[in-house]
This record gives C-alpha cells, structure tokens and sequence, in this order.
C-alpha cells in the first residue's frame, strides 16, 4: 500500500532493505545459532548514517523524526530481529539525552551516537522492577559534586556492547515516585561492571545482561534533566520507543509472510502448490491484511510523535499493542502454513516466531500497554464530564 | 593525492544481448548497474583516500544516462563525478573509448588511475592498460591488494595464476583492481542525499581537445563482426562412491586423457 512516503523516506526505506538482504539475511541463522554480538551489521549500520536518523542535524545526524525511525526499524527487522533490537535499543537509550539533556551532554555524547560510534543502552529493568519501576531498588547519592551509584540493573539490551548507558536510580527514597532520577554513565568508569550474559529463546543477536554498580562514582553533570524527574524521563522515552517497537512487530510479520508465501507456491501436494487450497490462501489473506492495518497504525502514530503532540502515551501504546500481538499470530500462523518445514531451522521462520514473542513484553508488557490505553480512556471520559 | 577511478554503466544481466545489425550491444529496456569491478575500484580508491588523504574523482564516458551510475558513486562518498558525454563517442571499441578516457583524465590530473579488471558487457580487460599505454605511465593489472601509498610510489599485490606477486611502481600508475581487492561499501543515507544534488561536471569532445578522427566509430580500429556464446561442451563426468574410490578414478581417467 502506498503510505505517500517523501522521497527521503523511500531512500531510507530502500538503503535500509539493501543493507538487511545484503548484510543481514546471510548471517542471520549463524547469530542466532551462536548468540554473537552482529558487530560487523553494527559498522554497516553506521558507515549508512543510519544511526543518525533521529538525531539532530547540528550533532551530526540527519534531523529525521520518528517516521524515518519507524522505516528503518521496520526493514530491518524483516531480516532479524535480533539485529534490529540491537539497533532499536540504541534509539531507546538515546531518547533520554535528546529529550531531557542539556546542552553540553548532547554535544557530548550525541555525534558518537549520531555516528555509530559508540553504542547506547537504556537501563530501568531490575529483579525487583519489571512491569512495576516503582520497585526501583538502585540508588544514587549525592557526595561533593558526584553521585554515587550503587544497586543492580538486569535484562538490559545492548549491555557490554553499548560504551553509554542512560539508567534510573533513587535519588531520594521518601519521595516516592518522584524521587527518581536519570543518568548518562560511561562505559569504564571504575564500580560499573556488568553481570552474566542472558541465553535467551529469541532476538540472540542481540546482547543482554547485568549492569552492576557497585560504588560507581560519576560527576554530577551526568544527571539527566533535574533531581526527582527519572520517571518522567522514562515515561516520555517510552513513549516516543513504542512505535519503533511495533514497528519491529510490522517487519518481522512482513518478513514471514513473505516467507510462507514463497513456500506455499512451491510446495505440492494432492497435485497442487499448497497455495492454491482455500484455507491455506485465507491464512495468508488474514496475515497480510493484519499486517497492512498494523503498518497503517504504526505509521499514523509516528507521524503523529513528528507533529509534536505532546500527550502520546495512549496512541504509542496502541501502536505497540496491535503490531506485536498481530507479529506473533502471523509469525505462528507462517510456520503452520509451511507445516514441518516451518518448524525446521533450514527455514527462517520458526526463529522469527521465537523473535516475535520478545516484542509483547520489553518496553512495558502488552498487559501493561493496555493498562495505558484504559487510563487514557478513563480521564478522557472523565474530561468530558 | 588525486585519484581518478573509472566507471562504466553496463546492462543488469549476464545475457547480454546484441543487435545483429550493428553487432553493438542492446541497452534498451535492461536496467542498468555499475559494472561490479569498478564498485571495487571505488572503494580501493575511498581506501586510499581515507589512508593517504586526497581527492577522488569517477569518470565515465557514456550517454547522459550514465549519470546515474556516476551519482551512485557520489552516494558511496567520492568527491566529484565527471561524465564525457558526445555524439562523437559513439560506437567507440577498447582503443577510442581509452583514448577518450585518456583525454578526460589529462584534463582532469591523477596521481593514480584506477580501473575494475574489465567491464561485465565487453568483457575485453583492454580499456586499463590502454589507458596507461596512451599516458606511457606504468600499469599494473589483476591487483588484489593495496599494500602501501607512498608520496611517489606504490606497492600492490597482483593476483596471479599460482599465487600473487608484490609490484612497486612509481607514481602516476594505472591500477586495474580484482574483486578479492576488497568489499565494496554500500551507499550512505547523507552520501545518497549529497548525490541528489551533486553537480556532475560534463564534458565533450572539444571541452578534452579530443582529435575526432580518433573517436567513436570513425576512431575504432575494431569491427565486430559476430558475438556469441561458445557452445557448451557436454564433456561431464561425475564420479560416485567413496573418496579413495573418486581419487582413483580420477587419476585414471586424467592419464587416459593424457593430461597427467
Ligand atoms: C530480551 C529482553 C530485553 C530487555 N531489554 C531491556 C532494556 O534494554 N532496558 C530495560 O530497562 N529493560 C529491558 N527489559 C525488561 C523488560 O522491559 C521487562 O521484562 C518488562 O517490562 C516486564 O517486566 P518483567 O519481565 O519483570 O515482568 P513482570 O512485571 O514480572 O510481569 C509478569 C506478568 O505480569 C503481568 N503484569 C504485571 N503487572 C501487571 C499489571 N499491573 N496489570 C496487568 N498485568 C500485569 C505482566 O504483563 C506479565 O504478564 C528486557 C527484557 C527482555 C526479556
């Protein structure tokens, strides 16, 4: 379907599939077999200056918004989603620096990350803080003019790769929700060391782990925005991720009907490409449809973050919602339609439905997605009064 | 260090098709790429640029549609994109199109002039080392390796039969590069931006003092007569069972063959 994309976007679009069928779709069995950091599509990504693409012209990047975001992810995340993940929590981690930062952190940090150089990560996630971050346990206590940072961060995407991380800790207990803060702290810097190497059922391209803090001194200029506002900062980037998140949800779904299709056309049996049954055309029917109506709403509602609508929270988590449940039926529905094949490595799709389940827990479960929605319906409602 | 790298857009397809009338080969309706060994010459030349600092050029002679091939070169990074572009150039063989290239790189000025090991249509590997021959300036062909970029020479390997071999040459050389050389880079989304927008210098036949009766068709000592396919000959054998067994067999067969 024709989304009326500028013909910038159709570059990105186009440069963005190169790179995923030339570099991507060959090596993807291999790091999903051995769980390797793609370094070499992470260098490919950067010499494109797509890790630019959201960032701003004057730190180096190519001033795009979340549409051109949405683009990239989406085709990338055809070929895998592992990869994109990588790519996708890069974004994630940076959204607190370019939302909230201060002038010299993003002259700071934003042209490496514009550049590809240096790899960012975002940690909220702890044993004790999933769905709930109320549950935060890690702390940062003001000394002089550092802050000390002590506490665990778990699950975090891009862990050991990334050189900055973006994370959020205590700053003063008795304030309750609002007394979190957010960080940018570096790779390196003595007590911030990281923990055991998740092995995980899907997306094993991509890197997750521990950031364990343990005493870790970082000058107070690494507090992002002020003292007290970590939940805000974590709420916004949330909200401005989501879409990139159902877009991870839109590729992975396309890149499985493509497959089922293919197969389905060659594939005989009872004398006939299996295509050409009924039931087998009314799946691929279902998936495509889902599919197109998915893509509608996640580029609606990136288009909607590019026109600076403030309040977000409810349409990004609609995005997300309808893209990542739509990605796991279709990815299921594509190994059924290939049968035994399906279910075999030999074929990409059994790993894309191993990928695909990711998308409906990290950056706030489904559940809790919906929980957003029916809040917003309810003071909505109540506005209305 | 200037470097002049040349391009050539040739039709998408390994069936490449002639027109039986003027033997030359059909561009119409084939969508067209950069010959894949001159991708490589680019990027040995963005290499040598990142290496040594410099100035890289592409250079094509063609129809105006062979500017698009020259923007796809502008979007991997290089600086500027020349195309000579005449009535005068058409039907040129090997030896015009060298010489017209010859022309536009004396226009132009290199330090080192690189070339992919021969064009995927034509197939001839001429067009380099008549290049050099025109210039009188050293050529080494089939290199596969960079080794070093002094101010005055250069050390390359050549890929050779049984091996490679280690070459220096003094500078300006003519370089024509093989695809082990390297992989080349895929464009850049403010590479592709820039290539929207870049300027493509033109030039003519009388822009490079080109003498005319060495251009084209009238310039080309060449007729073609026919081009086809060689037959495929059917002289196959595939050998079944255990790996001491093939060996065996192998061998046998090569000394009734008389080849060991
Ligand atoms: C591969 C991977 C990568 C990740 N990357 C990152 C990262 O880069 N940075 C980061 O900070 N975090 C990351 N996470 C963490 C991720 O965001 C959390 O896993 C997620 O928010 C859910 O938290 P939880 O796993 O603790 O589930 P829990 O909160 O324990 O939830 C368990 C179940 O209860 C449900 N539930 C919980 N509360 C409610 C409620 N109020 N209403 C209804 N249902 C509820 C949930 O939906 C879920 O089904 C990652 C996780 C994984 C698995």
């Amino acid at each position: 379907m024709d989304y009326f994309l500028t013909e910038e976007q159709v570059m990105i679009r186009d440069l963005a599939r190169q790179i995923a069928e030339e570099k991507i779709v060959p090596v993807r069995a291999e790091l999903d077999e051995t769980g390797e950091f793609p370094w070499d599509v992470m260098k490919t990504l950067a010499q494109s200056d797509l890790f630019g693409l959201f960032i701003p012209e004057e730190y180096g990047g190519l001033g795009k918004g979340c549409l051109e975001l949405t683009i990239a992810v989406e085709e990338l995340s055809r070929a895998c989603l592992g990869v994109s993940t990588t790519f996708a929590a890069n974004a994630l981690g940076t959204y607190p620096i370019l939302l909230f930062g201060s002038d010299e952190q993003k002259k700071k940090f934003l042209p490496d990350i514009a550049a590809g150089k240096r790899l960012v990560a975002f940690g909220l996630t702890e044993a004790n803080a999933g769905s709930d971050a109320g549950g935060t346990q890690t702390t940062a206590r003001l000394d002089g003019n550092e802050y000390v940072i002590n506490g665990t961060k778990q699950w975090i995407t891009n862990g050991g790769a990334a050189e900055v991380y973006t994370i959020i800790a205590i700053t003063d207990r008795s304030k309750g929700p609002r007394g979190a803060s957010a960080f940018v702290i570096e790779k390196g810097t003595p007590g911030f060391t990281f923990g055991k190497k998740e092995n995980k059922m899907g997306i094993r391209a991509s890197a997750t782990t521990e950031l364990i803090f343990d005493n870790c001194r970082i000058p107070k200029e690494n507090l992002i925005g002020k003292e007290g506002m970590g939940f805000v900062v974590a709420m916004k980037t949330l909200d401005n991720s989501r879409t990139g998140v159902g877009s991870q949800g839109v590729g992975v779904a396309q890149g499985a009907l493509d497959e089922a299709v293919k197969f389905a056309r060659q594939r005989v049996q009872f004398g006939h490409p299996v295509i050409t049954f009924q039931a087998v055309q009314h799946m691929l029917a279902d998936m495509a449809t889902s599919i197109e109506a998915a893509r509608a709403l996640v580029y609606a509602v990136s288009r909607l973050v590019d026109s600076g609508s403030k309040d977000i929270s409810k349409e990004s988590a609609m995005a997300k919602v309808f893209a990542t449940d739509m990605a796991m039926r279709v990815t299921t529905d594509a190994v059924q339609v290939m049968g035994g094949s399906g279910y075999m490595k030999e074929y990409p799709v059994e790993k894309m439905m191993r990928d695909a389940k990711i998308l409906q827990i990290y950056e706030g479960t489904n559940q809790i997605q919906r929980n957003v929605i029916g809040q917003a319906l309810i003071k909505e409602a109540a506005r209305l009064k | 260090m200037k470097i002049v790298v040349c391009v050539k857009q040739v039709p998408d397809t390994a069936e490449v098709r002639i027109n039986p009338e003027t033997n030359t080969l059909v561009r119409d309706g084939v969508p067209s790429i950069i010959n894949p060994y001159d991708l490589h010459a680019v990027e040995a030349a963005l290499q040598i640029r990142e290496a040594a600092g410099g100035e890289v050029t592409t250079l094509t002679m063609g129809p105006p549609q062979a500017e698009n091939a020259l923007r796809e070169t502008v979007s991997m990074g290089v600086d500027r994109a020349v195309l000579l572009t005449d009535r005068l150039f058409a039907g040129s063989d090997t030896w015009a199109t060298a010489y017209t290239l010859y022309k536009g790189i004396e226009h132009l000025g290199a330090d080192i002039i690189l070339c992919g090991k021969q064009a995927i249509d034509g197939d001839t590997a001429q067009v380099g080392p008549e290049i050099a021959e025109f210039f009188g300036m050293p050529h080494i062909a089939y290199v596969r390796k960079i080794v070093e970029v002094g101010n005055d020479r250069i050390v390359v390997q050549r890929l050779m039969d049984d091996g490679f071999d280690v070459v220096e040459s003094s500078l300006p050389v003519l370089l024509t590069v093989v695809r082990e050389i390297n992989v080349p880079r895929l464009p850049s989304l403010k590479g592709k931006m820039a290539a929207k927008k870049a300027g493509i210098l033109k030039l003519s036949a009388a822009d490079l003092k080109a003498e005319e009766e060495n251009l084209g068709l009238k310039g080309s000592p060449t007729q073609v007569k026919n081009i086809f396919a060689p037959e495929a000959k059917a002289n196959r054998k595939v050998l079944s069972g255990s790996m001491e067994d093939n060996v065996a067999q192998l061998v046998n067969e090569l000394v009734e063959m008389k080849c060991i």
